[in-house]
């Protein structure tokens, strides 16, 4: 191992009524992957962004290759050798490769821009890194995954790059892409670069991590080696208690119960010819890799997109989804893969976004009952244990976990029978994760029926009773829970 | 979850509140020093002035504020209300119809053109800057048209046939000293605000303007709701029309162009977020009359429209920093 990059301890940030961090410490060594976990609030973004120089520490020492220094700002931080590669990709996505690498510092002949000289120095970059991208390419038609890689080879275009932090870089990403990112880290570890690495996905930790460092509640919690170190011994430090999670072997379905819902060739520009049904009480997986179709597919059935061709059938019956209001009416809800995009009001309150689908039937007339509709809220937000002050706090100051509640309360309240989950635990932290299928398989024993995409394959096969899988638009196969494994939808998702 | 986010977002709850206080703060501050300054500004007068320079603006504000928390901007209100008045003013004096016709005539234009706008926006799905700036010529040059370019007088009180028309808006006073106006853009604050703050229809509004996606996806017919928004803008503008044509009496073709930015600087000084989903009826009602007393209390103090024109832009500029600081320091504490 490696000397020792960087040392950060006692440090301490406070905020406005929040005491954000307290004694906090990391240390990175030259050619690791320091892993840093814990649940949404403990604190590593914080550390990240003292680490980067975005918010100044109110104590602690850092030290950077043996010596203790102050960072004045993100360049500075950068100018040291220190990069960060965001969750959210910040990419322009109308320029080319070439562009976003070296926005801020392009090759310029006098007032010209010389494109040939920036095209070669990042194909020179990319070789280096062996991506195969093309510098000239427009990022938007690129896969996420690509945009990403894009992201690090960024990061790393500053030639001086010590300490690269990437957070939760997989979030976004499927299998194999992971695959090749692993790979890629692999490569860059071998250069001496020491990588902090954060993720909510605790399998991701023992491929690709040397040590992980622990937070919980802005504290230092412990620091492990990943080879000695079980995954449940990682949970239960972040969350400070035990998660009992019961694996799926065969479907809680009854084999005669009713067919609720019939999709029969369905057709639109990214997907096609799929078919596939719905038992009233099931949990239905949908796996495929990203690009496979599973999103669009979804927004057919909740009238987000026009569909070509095809029939959609509720309790035998078709009917006509041509809007989102045909779907809610008929008792379909969507929950978006990006809540924040599409599912919620960020800037209205709990009780504006759980009551608003509901709007037309829970109030005749004009008026709203706002007392009324508080307490149709509060009902929720006791039934699945929303984490919240009041019912009028802002959507947008809870935590991920509890967004996803209240996209769940909107839809239960709508009274909806079908409910589609895209990516449900995307972003959400472990202990959150958990209530999530708690609630899920409760739902589903009231008898909800609820479709789940997801690209997380454990979490698939822990969930689903009949796993869906698709590739390239099309339903490639399907697979009762019983005979499921991983090795199969993945033959499936790639349709080998 | 831990409490940080807890107490994060309670934080950012008192911050809000305090956000709310400070246009009716400015307000009385603004007041206060005018009087202290300004020669004969505390008195009934002075105030029965500032009512009467909030009535149109008023009305146009309380109209676009429907609109701007959808997400949206209407660049014709001013050449709409003119326009408006212009046809109505047409329509009793050369066609001689009868006042109430031409009152509805004027009622009828302005939301005529709001459903208009409606239509371009939200089915022809332009983007509302261009829609509006589109209508706002139209509106020009319809009110010069079909008035052959003639300025139009609304008649005076005494008219026989048509003189109850400012009585009942503008030349009346309830118990001796309460503008008659006053009344009226009280009273339809108080519909506007009940419209905003306690039908669907007003948080149809807000869950528009916040994220058009989501509700959508949550069944909300947003292109009726969007249509909605800028015909009941039109009605308020309709109002504004009647008020400027009561207090004005001579509307001439070819002006107009400018006046719906007073009601949207009402608007935004009354706190309203320009980008949608936030704002309140009663800060846009604050707004318009900071704008009136910044107004006449300059005017008090001797200087002239062109320094009205330069504290009110300073006051825009100043309520809007003050926002986006707010905002700021709220999703700072809220990251954390």
């Amino acid at each position: 191992m490696g000397e020792t990059i960087l040392k950060m301890h006692g440090i301490q940030k406070y905020f406005p009524g929040v005491h954000a961090l307290d004694n906090a410490q990391l240390e990175v060594r030259s050619g690791e992957v320091m892993a840093l976990v814990g649940e949404n609030g403990a604190g590593k973004s914080t550390l990240m962004k003292i680490l980067t120089g975005i918010y100044p520490k109110d104590g602690g020492i850092i030290e950077y290759f043996g010596e203790e220094i102050e960072l004045n700002g993100p360049k500075d931080a950068q100018s040291r050798g220190i990069c960060i590669v965001h969750q959210e990709l910040n990419l322009m996505q109308h320029l080319t490769v070439a562009d976003n690498i070296f926005i801020g510092r392009e090759s310029s002949t006098g007032l010209f821009l010389n494109q040939a000289e920036q095209y070669r120095k990042t194909q020179e970059l990319l070789d280096k890194l062996h991506l195969s991208i093309d510098p000239k390419a427009v990022v938007r038609t690129l896969s996420v995954a690509k945009q990403q890689m894009v992201e690090i080879a960024k990061a790393l275009s500053y030639n001086n790059t010590k300490l690269l932090i990437l957070d939760e870089p997989s979030a976004v990403l499927t299998d194999t892409e992971i695959d090749d990112l692993f790979t890629f880290v692999e490569q860059l570890k071998s250069t001496g670069v020491g990588i902090i690495y954060i993720s909510h996905r605790m399998d991701e930790l023992q491929r690709i991590t040397d040590r992980i460092t622990v937070m919980r509640d802005g504290q230092y919690v412990g620091v492990l080696e990943t080879a000695e170190t079980e995954i449940a011994e990682v949970v239960r430090m972040m969350v400070g208690r035990t998660i009992y999670e019961e694996p799926k072997t065969q479907s809680a379905v009854p084999a005669d119960a009713p067919i609720i819902l019939e999709c029969e060739h369905l057709n639109s520009i990214d997907v096609k010819d799929v078919s596939f049904h719905l038992k009233k009480g099931e949990i239905l997986g949908f796996s495929g890799l990203m690009g496979a179709g599973r999103t669009e597919t979804m927004r057919l059935l909740c009238g987000a997109d026009p569909m070509t061709s095809g029939v959609i059938k509720l309790n035998g019956k078709p009917v006509r989804i041509k809007t989102p209001r045909d779907a809610v009416k008929h008792g379909i809800g969507y929950l978006s893969e990006d809540r924040k995009r599409y599912g919620l009001c960020l800037n209205l309150s709990i009780t504006d976004n759980t009551v608003m689908p509901s709007l037309g039937t829970l109030f005749k007339g004009l008026f709203i009952n706002d007392r009324a509709a508080d307490r149709y809220s509060e009902e929720y937000i006791e039934k699945i244990k929303t984490k919240t002050p009041s019912t009028k706090t802002r959507v947008g100051s809870l935590s991920g976990g509890n967004q996803q509640k209240v996209v769940i309360s909107k839809w239960l309240l709508r009274d909806c029978d079908i409910l589609i989950f895209d990516e449900p635990t995307r972003g959400i932290d472990v202990g959150a994760k958990s209530e999530i299928y708690k609630l899920m398989n409760q739902l589903a024993a009231e008898g909800k029926s609820i479709i789940m995409i997801s690209s997380d394959m454990p979490e698939l096969l822990r969930m689903s009773d009949r796993i869906v899988v698709m590739c390239e638009g099309r339903k490639t196969g399907e697979l009762d829970i019983s005979e499921a494994t991983q090795e199969k939808i993945m033959t499936f998702a790639t349709n080998r | 979850m831990s409490n940080t986010t807890t107490k994060g977002a309670r934080l950012g709850t008192k911050k809000l509140d305090m956000q709310k206080l400070l246009a009716p703060m400015a307000l009385v501050i603004l007041y206060i020093l005018f009087s202290i300054v300004g020669e004969n500004f505390f008195t009934w007068h002075t105030a029965e002035n500032i009512l009467q320079a909030s009535y149109y603006i008023g009305f146009m504000a309380f109209g676009v504020t429907f609109i701007i928390i959808t997400g949206g901007i209407d660049l014709s209100l001013g050449t709409v209300m003119m326009c408006s008045a212009l046809l109505g003013g047409y329509s009793f004096k050369v066609l001689h119809l009868p006042m109430y016709v031409s009152i509805l005539v004027t009622i009828f234009t302005a939301v005529a053109f709001g459903f208009l706008n409606g239509i371009l926006i939200a089915k022809l799905k332009l983007p509302p800057f261009i829609a509006t700036l589109g209508t706002q010529m139209m509106s020009a040059g319809l009110g010069s048209i079909l008035t052959k370019v003639q300025a139009q007088t609304w008649p005076p009180v005494t008219d026989p046939t048509g003189g109850w028309f400012k009585k009942i808006f503008v030349r009346t006073k309830l118990f001796d000293f309460l503008p008659i106006g006053a009344v009226w853009l009280l009273v339809f604050f108080i519909i506007a605000a009940l419209i905003l703050h306690k039908t669907k229809l007003g948080r149809y509004f807000y869950a528009i303007g916040s994220n058009e996606e989501a509700a959508r996806l949550s069944g909300i017919n947003v292109d009726n709701w969007k249509i909605a928004a800028y015909t009941l803008s039109g009605f308020f503008v309709g109002m504004a029309a009647l008020f400027y044509a009561a207090v004005y009496s001579t509307i001439t073709p070819g002006v107009g162009q400018g006046q719906e930015m007073h009601g949207i600087t009402g608007v935004i000084i009354g706190g309203t977020s320009m980008a949608g989903g936030s704002g309140t009826m009663v800060g846009s009602l604050i707004g318009v009359f900071i704008m009136s007393t910044l107004k006449t209390g300059l005017s008090a103090c001797g200087l002239q429209a062109q320094w009205q024109t330069f504290f009110t832009g300073l006051v825009v500029i100043g309520a809007v920093l003050l926002d986006i600081y707010r905002t700021k320091t709220a999703s700072k504490v809220k990251r954390s």
